[in-house]
């Protein structure tokens, strides 16, 4: 019999079909390898880091002491006033037992450190307080919150724990009354950063992140698409045009510390801006931005087809007209897309920060684009640096914190790529 | 089948005409015929076009009338739709193309320094190949031109210009009660007459058209065709086709281009009944092409 061709082709078809095979399994190997690592690293993070959305809370009954407080219809003697002493005395009530110097200094550092500032904040809201007891729930120390929260073994030797056996009888009877719970953590939210971790929040990091953000987004978008409107639309292509491009393509691919460098030479010290204030931030990571969104917003107005050009051309409308009122409303979805990309990366930028003093340990909130900010990647390393156990829930908190911004983010980009799509 | 039968007819007379006198050999490439006519609306003289190195267009002389259809044929890349964007100046959005010699608009170098683009658009208004509406409104698409020449002041003219403009281009009663729809929801033939409106609501005096049917089907193309020769009455139109049949329905004239030569101008029936040149006899009988 003589093999025609339809006999090759069959007899190749096995073959083909297997290859094909081969790689479809090669796609789906990476698609679950990647999905899976994606899973370990939400999975670790959020195993560390959801206790730290809870805090440990001590019930306390504050008398608002007279005596010890003095005179209190003045503000300037109220910054003096010893707060404390009336949070030790409350505490002190509470187990009548404790006498010696040691015990009590022992007792005492079950509560957050920061305790006599709730009470005082308290008193200032309301003066009427005094000579009145009143329960109040107070923060626990951080090493109490990691023991209730589990982190920390009662089992272990009276030496490898940080809290020791009177401490612990002294919880439990806390336990036992209800004196001691768990509750939704406020403070993480809402304050600064803080030595104590039990304190420490990351608004105020939250915020330096925020402020960084407006003045990156103000600067790099109309930056960024004017350059690359000019460039693409009304430049000659010539020699100089071609360097410009080359030159906007390496500095996108410049490491992020370089332009911390160039920030702290050319803001800090040769304009002398303000330190760690989240102005310099946002210039440095506008810098940093610009290349990327002149890149997406140049290839956005490129895909604009050329017919569109020719037809505005066609009637009359003179180059600005065709780029206003045809080309851009186009290619603003690539450009919005490209500018928050670009965003989002900044956002979770840390080298450069370091660079310009975004790094101090900053317990206020900034209020303004000169204050003194810490930014929130950096406040993550800043806490991964620290050696207390409470941090760590901390940090993994901050990284959800982050992510979510990030991926908040990149849905706005898809939402708003979707919301301004015409076809043609 | 009318196509057949003109073909036929064509035949018969080529038959009968063509021993006549000999033709103009295929190696002389000097323009045969009448590219020059009397009281012309633009007129191209000595046009040379180059692509950078390439010379694309060499020397091309050539009027073009008042109220006649010069349809401009020849193989693909010889040079005529480059010279149909030569005279709106549509060349110059490609950096590296240069036009020399002349061509003036009523008597004016439409590359002269002191010409602007922009009014001179409005003046030769064009229609491309593919049809390519704005990714607006059919309204939008037609008071666009109006609007930024500053043509209408509101809302009633521009009603009026939309109106008269597409019933010009034979489109109104098909899309009068869907005007804020998408220009682009249209069909082929239905765009390609929307952007005729849009070119003519901008009142040009000359309309370039660059193969507009060759994305369309017999039936559209058989539209836009009335409509050229309806459009003859106002405009002047020079129209680039790859359809021999075509260019002798709807023009008047013919100019045929060979390699970015101008070979043979003349009427058309001329042109396509007794050519003069070598060249055009074998392209309009089918030798090549």
């Amino acid at each position: 019999m003589i093999e025609t061709n339809i006999d090759i082709v069959k007899k190749g078809l096995g073959k083909r079909y297997r290859a094909e095979k081969r790689f479809r399994i090669y796609g789906v190997c990476a698609i679950a390898a990647s999905l899976i690592f994606l899973a370990f690293l939400f999975i670790s993070i959020g195993t560390n880091g959801y206790t730290a959305f809870q805090q440990t809370f001590i019930r306390l009954s504050i008398y608002f002491d007279p005596e010890i407080l003095g005179d209190t219809t003045h503000r300037e003697s109220l910054a003096s006033a010893n707060f404390p002493a009336i949070v030790k005395q409350s505490l002190l009530k509470m187990f009548p037992e404790v006498q010696s110097r040691g015990e009590k200094k022992q007792l005492t550092s079950l509560i957050s450190s920061g305790a006599s500032y709730y009470i005082r904040d308290m008193f200032v809201e309301d003066p009427n307080l005094i000579g009145n007891t009143v329960q109040v729930w107070i923060p626990a120390d951080d090493d109490v919150d990691m023991l209730i929260k589990g982190h920390t073994e009662r089992g272990v030797e009276e030496a490898e724990r940080r809290l020791n056996n009177k401490q612990l009888g002294w919880i439990e009877k806390l336990e036992r009354d209800g004196n001691i719970e768990k509750r939704f953590n406020t403070i993480f939210f809402t304050a600064g950063d803080s030595r104590e971790p039990e304190l420490a929040g990351i608004w105020g990091a939250a915020s330096g992140s925020f402020f960084t953000m407006i003045v990156t987004l103000l600067l790099s978008f109309p930056i960024g698409v004017a350059a690359a409107i000019y460039l693409e639309e009304f430049a000659k292509k010539n020699r100089w045009t071609d360097i410009i491009e080359v030159n906007i393509n390496n500095l996108a691919a410049v490491p992020s510390i370089v332009f911390g460098l160039l920030g702290l030479a050319v803001f800090l010290n040769f304009f002398g801006m303000p330190r760690s204030a989240p102005l310099v931030g946002g210039l440095v990571m506008t810098l940093m931005t610009l290349p990327v969104i002149i890149i997406a917003s140049r290839a956005a107005l490129k895909s604009v087809p050329p017919s569109i050009r020719e037809a505005a051309l066609g009637v009359g409308a003179s180059q600005m007209q065709m780029v206003f009122h045809h080309v851009l409303p186009l290619a603003l979805p690539g450009m919005l897309t490209g500018a928050i990309i670009g965003m989002a990366r900044a956002l979770g930028e840390t080298a450069p920060l370091l660079m310009i003093g975004m790094v101090a340990f900053i317990v206020d909130v900034p209020s303004g684009f000169t204050d003194p900010a810490t930014a929130l990647p950096v406040q993550i390393f800043l806490w991964a640096d620290s050696p207390e156990r409470g941090f760590l829930e901390k940090t993994s908190a901050a990284i959800m914190v982050l992510l979510t911004f990030l991926i908040a983010m990149n849905a706005l980009a898809v939402i708003l790529r979707k919301k301004f799509e015409k076809r043609w | 089948m009318i196509i057949e039968k003109e073909r036929a007819e064509l035949e018969n007379k080529r038959e009968f005409i063509s021993k006549k006198e000999p033709l103009v050999s295929r190696e002389n490439r000097k323009t045969v015929g009448h590219p020059i006519v009397e009281n012309p609306r633009m007129t191209c003289r000595n046009v040379n076009v180059y692509y950078g190195d390439k010379h694309a267009i060499h020397d091309v002389t050539l009027d073009i009338g008042r109220n006649e259809v010069i349809a401009m044929i020849g193989p693909s890349g010889c040079g005529k739709s480059t010279f149909l964007r030569c005279l709106n100046r549509m060349n110059d959005t490609i950096d590296f193309c240069r036009v020399t010699g002349s061509i003036s608009l009523d008597g004016k170098n439409i590359y002269d320094k002191d010409v602007d683009v922009v009014p001179l658009r409005a003046q030769v208004g064009m229609v491309f190949q593919k049809p390519n509406p704005f990714p607006k409104s059919i309204y939008e698409n037609v008071a666009y031109g109006p609007k930024i020449h500053g043509l209408v002041q509101n809302r009633v003219e521009t009603d009026e210009i939309v109106e008269t403009s597409l019933k010009k281009a034979g489109l109104w009663e098909e899309v009068k009660d869907r005007l804020n729809q998408p220009g682009t929801s249209l069909s082929g033939g239905q765009q390609q007459r929307l952007c005729i409106a849009r070119t003519i609501a901008v009142g040009p005096e000359v309309i370039l058209m660059d193969e507009p049917c060759s994305a369309l089907d017999p039936i559209a193309t058989a539209r836009i065709e009335d409509l050229i020769d309806e459009l003859r009455g106002n405009f002047s139109i020079a129209i680039v086709t790859h359809s021999m049949q075509q260019a002798s329905r709807v023009s008047q004239r013919t100019a045929y281009f060979h390699l970015g030569d101008l070979i043979e101008v003349g009427s058309t029936d001329q042109v396509f009944l007794n050519p003069l040149h070598q060249l055009t006899e074998d392209y309009v009988t089918g030798r090549f092409g």
